[in-house]
């Protein structure tokens, strides 16, 4: 009998997942159950839907012709139960699915707010394509937007509410803008851009309360005692893994499902990839989380293929996102540290765990009006990277960092000529790609 | 324009022989190269797989380039995709 894969979720993991599965079991059946309805779509580029770079029709990642080719079977429903003994799933509308193989693929949710209000209509958060289209659905009838919370996504929510022609309020509880991965003079980079183009940042502020009537927003009022006028309010607090059907199944958790190196959670025929998966790295002995696409992505794939009879560890590659925070292009990879954030009370989406892990002994640093560099230099090699604007230096230092490339022998010159240390290190990178040009491998 | 276009030295160099090259752990699959494209190749399937773009369509505007929010493409000598194998 051949068998029967099921996937629940379907965003980057489960899509890569299925993909994987059809590449070594032509016959299996492979069924994908998402509460979502619409066709596998780019989450990323939500963010670009709503600055308006992008028409929704262009955020479908498989062509109808890759779909057929896969043979999957979508079914449109609500998970409630795993019953591992007996490999069945089942669904809020009765139905049962019996699986041979399945996997957890149901990613990170975004944290709902507490303060009073909260449940107002305009009080928004960017999850999937429905609440996107719910945003510029306001947008379009809007005139003044507020947005709290952190890291890329309340950008993304800044940055989109503000190209539609909104007035756009960003409020931030500290005093400064991703103080959890980006240093001082990064987040005063962003702050000025966004000042620039007219949105109002408001510091060492919170909402305490989200004030309408008729169940409609009208006002945020602040701690402060202000009240700011407003018909959308969207919070980008953090996101969390969607853990029920996996506790309620009794499988091991701790912030995420927990998994060993092959991506199988504690019970038998379970995986987990993506958002949802906390997946020990046997390198390390860690397990820890992130939201990163590429890493998504990279874990479906593992777990697909060890859903079809391989058996492969899921490598992990230094955490690398590149992301455009207002309008610059930055690229964080590896460890770069940080400092405490009240505006995030989890990861933001595209964020690593491993980010704010530093064994950095020294920082390299340069600046300019719009570019920012900062490399931190571990006891032999480069552990981590900001790259903002600019991004010529951003591909050779992901590739140093991955490759753990030996830098020790620049030591001396670095100590000795501390300003010069980013000069130093390009003419580094170039000499290694001449040689590479010179002897292609 | 910043965001992976050659120096002018390259630049003629590039036009002539130059092709669209992807480095796909970048990529989020979002479309805005596809989007941009003026002769509508779909250079997000290139990029997905990591390829170069070889069209007959692709006149090397750039515009997928410098689009790309994640600095996902640039413009790349044969010779020099082939040292990075």
């Amino acid at each position: 009998m051949s068998a029967r894969h099921v996937i629940v979720g379907s965003g980057i993991a489960g899509l890569s997942a299925a993909e994987a599965i059809r590449e070594r079991d032509a016959s299996g059946a492979v069924t994908i159950v998402s509460r979502e309805p619409h066709p596998f779509y780019s989450r990323p580029g939500l963010a670009y839907l709503l600055s308006g770079d992008l028409p929704e029709r262009r955020l479908s990642i498989r062509t109808p012709a890759e779909l057929r080719a896969l043979h999957l079977e979508r079914v449109h429903g609500d998970a409630t139960c795993i019953d591992v003994e007996r490999h069945a799933l089942h669904l809020a509308d009765g139905r049962q699915l019996a699986y041979d193989r399945l996997l957890l693929a149901t990613g990170a949710s975004s944290i709902a707010p507490t303060f009073e209000g909260a449940g107002l209509d305009g009080v928004v958060r960017l999850d999937g394509l429905d609440d996107a289209r719910r945003i510029l659905a306001h947008a379009r009838r809007g005139h003044t937007a507020v947005v709290i919370g952190g890291g890329s996504t309340a950008l993304e929510l800044v940055d989109g509410l503000h190209a539609r022609g909104l007035a756009t309020h960003y409020l931030m509880r500290g005093d400064r803008y991703w103080a959890r991965v980006l240093d001082e003079v990064e987040s005063e980079l962003v702050e000025r851009r966004l000042e620039r183009a007219g949105v109002v940042l408001h510091r060492r502020t919170e909402v305490r309360a989200a004030v309408g009537s008729a169940g409609r927003l009208e006002a945020v009022e602040t701690l402060r005692g202000e009240r700011i006028a407003c018909d959308l309010l969207a919070v980008a607090v953090g996101v969390q893994p969607m853990l029920e059907l996996a506790r309620a199944a009794g499988l091991h958790t701790a912030r995420g499902v927990l998994t060993d190196e092959f991506l199988q959670t504690s019970a038998p025929d379970v995986f987990a990839a993506g958002d949802v998966a906390q997946a020990l790295d046997p390198a390390t002995g860690e397990s820890a989380l992130d939201t990163l696409w590429a890493s998504a992505q990279a874990m479906g794939r593992t777990a697909g293929r060890n859903m079809a009879g391989a058996r492969e560890p899921h490598r992990k590659r230094p955490p690398l996102n590149v992301t455009r925070i207002a309008g610059i292009t930055t690229t964080i990879v590896g460890s770069v540290g940080g400092a405490d954030d009240p505006d995030l009370l989890t990861l933001t989406r595209g964020q690593s765990e491993r980010w704010t892990t530093s064994t950095a002994e020294w920082t390299l640093r340069q600046s300019s009006t719009d570019d920012r560099i900062r490399v931190l230099v571990g006891p032999s090699s480069i552990v981590g990277a900001v790259v903002m604007g600019d991004q010529s230096l951003s591909r050779p230092l992901a590739r140093l960092i991955a490759e753990q490339v030996d830098v020790s022998a620049l030591r001396p010159a670095l100590e000795a000529h501390p300003g010069a240390g980013i000069a130093m290190l390009t003419e580094f990178v170039h000499a290694r790609e001449r040689g590479a040009h010179a002897h292609p491998a | 324009m910043r965001a992976g276009l050659p120096r002018d030295g390259q630049r003629l160099h590039l036009l002539r022989r130059g092709v669209v090259a992807a480095e796909p752990g970048r990529c989020v699959q979002c479309g805005i190269c596809a989007h941009s494209c003026p002769t509508g190749i779909d250079i997000r399937r290139y990029s997905r797989a990591g390829r170069p773009v070889h069209d007959r369509r692709c006149i090397l505007c750039g515009a997928c380039v410098a689009r790309c929010p994640r600095g996902t493409l640039r413009l790349e000598l044969p010779e020099s995709l082939e040292s990075r194998r």
